[in-house]
């Protein structure tokens, strides 16, 4: 079956207007955080193929406007149940760039100590549940994390992320289901890269498109250009505050391609040039540097500054890791359970 | 003391604890306006209200997921699965999500998934498994299984107030098959301690759920030849009493270990291996082993008396044991 080409965002989003209104210190702030999964991601990758890195090793080189788009939109008080692509929203959410490097070398001071790999992480301390590799399994979680927000009620919301392949899961349908009869603040952010590993979309679902699910579960449903990170904040804004309100879910697809490998033993060589040239061109760096150079928000001086600072963040993060121990291999059993 | 059934027991230890603690909610199919497909929870939403008792959608993963998501945030969820058997469409959220979660984020996971189980109800393959071996296989989970009324709500209250996932087995044939002393208000009753039922210095019977009540009326017929068996009660499966099973072994020289679950990998064959192991030198024959057939659970009484172990079986087992 040829592979799917199908997909379009020639249309521009009908919230570019509104999400103008995004104080320019915040748009420098998301670009900041942009660069800084990119750079991250970019040294995991040289310390992947160096050998540094055991295991499998993932990128999200091409989600970052979705990924932080969405995750700028939260409040402090509100929680998130991320996915493998989603590196920046794990230190927007207060996980150090140290403790991700640690974390990548397996080392004592990641978040789970050396126990999990790569981006199998979270701190549920900061409001961030850890994923595991069954794809969607985090959503029913995170509708279970929305229900004890409704049941006291706390006006908070939860957001997670999900890519086209898990929306195939049951876990996935029951979570979305779940969480719509109960009307629970639950944001659900789709990031349609039109792969799942190698699988195309048209092996993946049926539907004209994903965003038409909603309407099945009575929720609302809104496609943006993954590509554009305001039109990401904007359209998970406003379902943050339907959450909050008692609106119940949303589900937000957000279009983008995945630009390298399923993982860096992917040489995603099924994934036609043209799209890959095509996508390529709307890099989501690339477009939002252009919009704030366009808007005079990003000049030489501060684009200067925020380069090195993310720079530097990488630097030290890495140094700070390689600081931290391998964990004491004495304590293999310990942890199975909590404490009485 | 007020005479309850099994069934009266595991209400009353819920009521208790949600009266007690307002954390505590109850999550299931049928639970709410119908009272549970077996009306242990029949009135709680009137006293408790939508939202502590909840009626999930017919959702296994859901069911079990959300329970997951709610203790995460400090909540204490019940999650009743209608059958024990149904689990099999949570089993990524119970064994990966679960049982794994504290290992992971040094952070308490306390969900109770209460799972009613067992034969002897014409449920067929479908409705009456043992499955509490997949679970205490899994490190992370604690599996409970409750004989006596009294333990169902004294154990039922210290799974609730575990900080880990644990999984309370309460046995469908032994919901309402007799009235029993239980003790009113609170009380708990440790997970991971075994009860010695009855003292005997012949050998060790040493079971759990609705089989324990065989092995005592077996028991009872071989004290009428002269035999008298410690019967051990194990009440706890994941972690397991090991010291209890040791000791009892250890006095008599002689063990029998009966189930309910299908023989193969169960986890008379952990006890037996534990015994092996710990107290070879005390031992005074092989220990034995009876288990329901290595086949799924049959609907027909006739093939399910042949599937199971029967007191008969458990007598025989015993009268040869001890003469060996």
């Amino acid at each position: 079956m040829a592979k799917s080409t199908r997909l379009s965002n020639d249309r521009p989003s009908p919230r570019d207007g509104r999400a103008a209104g995004v104080p320019p210190d915040r748009q420098l702030e998301m670009l900041y955080y942009m660069r800084l999964q990119r750079a991250v991601e970019d040294r995991g990758v040289k310390l992947y193929y160096q050998g540094r890195i055991p295991g499998a090793y993932f990128t999200g080189w091409g989600h970052e406007a979705i990924v932080v788009g969405a995750a700028a939109a939260l409040g402090p008080d509100d929680l998130l149940a991320p996915m493998h692509r989603d590196l920046a929203a794990y230190i927007m959410r207060g996980i150090s760039v140290g403790e991700v490097f640690a974390q990548f070398l397996d080392r004592e001071g990641g978040p789970t100590r050396g126990r999990d790999g790569n981006v199998h992480m979270g701190d549920p301390r900061r409001g961030i549940l850890p994923f595991i590799s069954h794809m969607a399994a985090s959503v029913p979680v995170a509708a279970g994390m929305a229900l004890a927000c409704r049941q006291r009620g706390e006006p908070r919301a939860v957001l997670t992320y999900f890519g086209d392949g898990a929306t195939s899961t049951g876990a996935w349908h029951e979570g979305v289901n779940f969480a719509a009869v109960f009307r629970l603040p639950l944001v659900l952010v789709l990031e349609n890269n039109q792969y799942a590993y190698s699988t195309p979309l048209d092996h993946q679902t049926a539907a004209r498109a994903f965003v038409d699910k909603a309407a099945g579960y009575g929720i609302p449903g809104v496609a943006v250009d993954g590509n554009d990170v305001l039109a990401v904040y904007d359209a998970v804004a406003e379902a943050v505050a339907r959450a909050r309100s008692g609106g119940g879910p949303t589900l937000i697809e957000c279009r983008t391609l995945r630009v390298r490998g399923h993982s860096e033993a992917d040489k995603f060589s099924y994934v036609p040039k043209a799209l890959l040239d095509e996508w390529a061109a709307r890099d989501p760096l690339a477009s939002f540097e252009r919009r704030l150079r366009t808007s005079g928000v990003l000049t030489d001086e501060n684009d200067e500054a925020m380069r090195a600072r993310v720079a530097q963040e990488v630097e030290d993060g890495l140094a700070w890791a390689e600081t931290s121990p391998d964990p004491d291999p004495r304590t293999v059993a310990d942890g199975v359970y909590a404490p009485d | 003391m007020p005479q309850l059934t099994y069934l009266e027991a595991i209400r009353e230890g819920l009521r208790v604890e949600m009266r007690r603690d307002p954390r505590v909610f109850i999550l299931g199919e049928d639970i709410g306006v119908y009272g549970g497909a077996f009306k242990i929870t029949e009135g709680f939403l009137d006293e408790f209200g939508p939202w502590r008792v909840i009626d999930a959608p017919l959702a296994e993963t859901a069911n079990v997921g959300a329970g997951i998501g709610a203790a995460v945030m400090g909540m204490r969820p019940v999650i009743e699965m209608q059958f024990a058997d149904f689990v099999t469409d949570a089993f990524t959220q119970v064994v990966n999500m679960a049982a794994k979660y504290h290992w992971r984020t040094r952070m308490p996971l306390p969900l109770v998934l209460r799972m009613p189980y067992g034969g002897d109800v014409k449920g067929g393959p479908f409705h009456s498994q043992c499955m509490e071996a997949w679970f205490a296989h899994t490190p992370g989970l604690k599996v409970v299984v409750p004989a006596f009324a009294e333990d169902a709500k004294g154990l039922l209250l210290a799974a609730i107030r575990d900080p880990n996932p644990v999984l309370y087995f309460e046995h469908k044939h032994l919901y309402r098959l007799r009235r029993e002393e239980v003790p009113a208000g609170e009380y708990v009753t440790p997970i991971g301690r075994a009860r010695l039922v009855q003292e005997g210095a012949a050998l060790s019977v040493i079971s759990y759920g609705w089989m324990l009540h065989k092995c005592l009326d077996a028991a009872e017929l071989a004290a009428a030849d002269g035999i008298a068996a410690d019967v051990l009660d194990l009440r706890t499966l994941a972690p397991l009493d090991r010291e209890a099973v040791l000791g009892s072994v250890r006095k008599t020289g002689k063990a029998l270990v009966v189930h309910e679950a299908t023989r193969t990998g169960g986890v008379g064959g952990e006890i037996a291996s534990l015994i092996a192991e710990e107290a070879f030198d005390s031992l005074d024959g092989p220990v034995v082993r009876l288990a329901s057939e290595d086949a799924p659970v049959p609907h027909n009484p006739g093939l399910e008396a042949a599937f199971q172990p029967t007191v008969g079986e458990i007598a025989g087992a015993i009268r040869r044991l001890a003469a060996y």
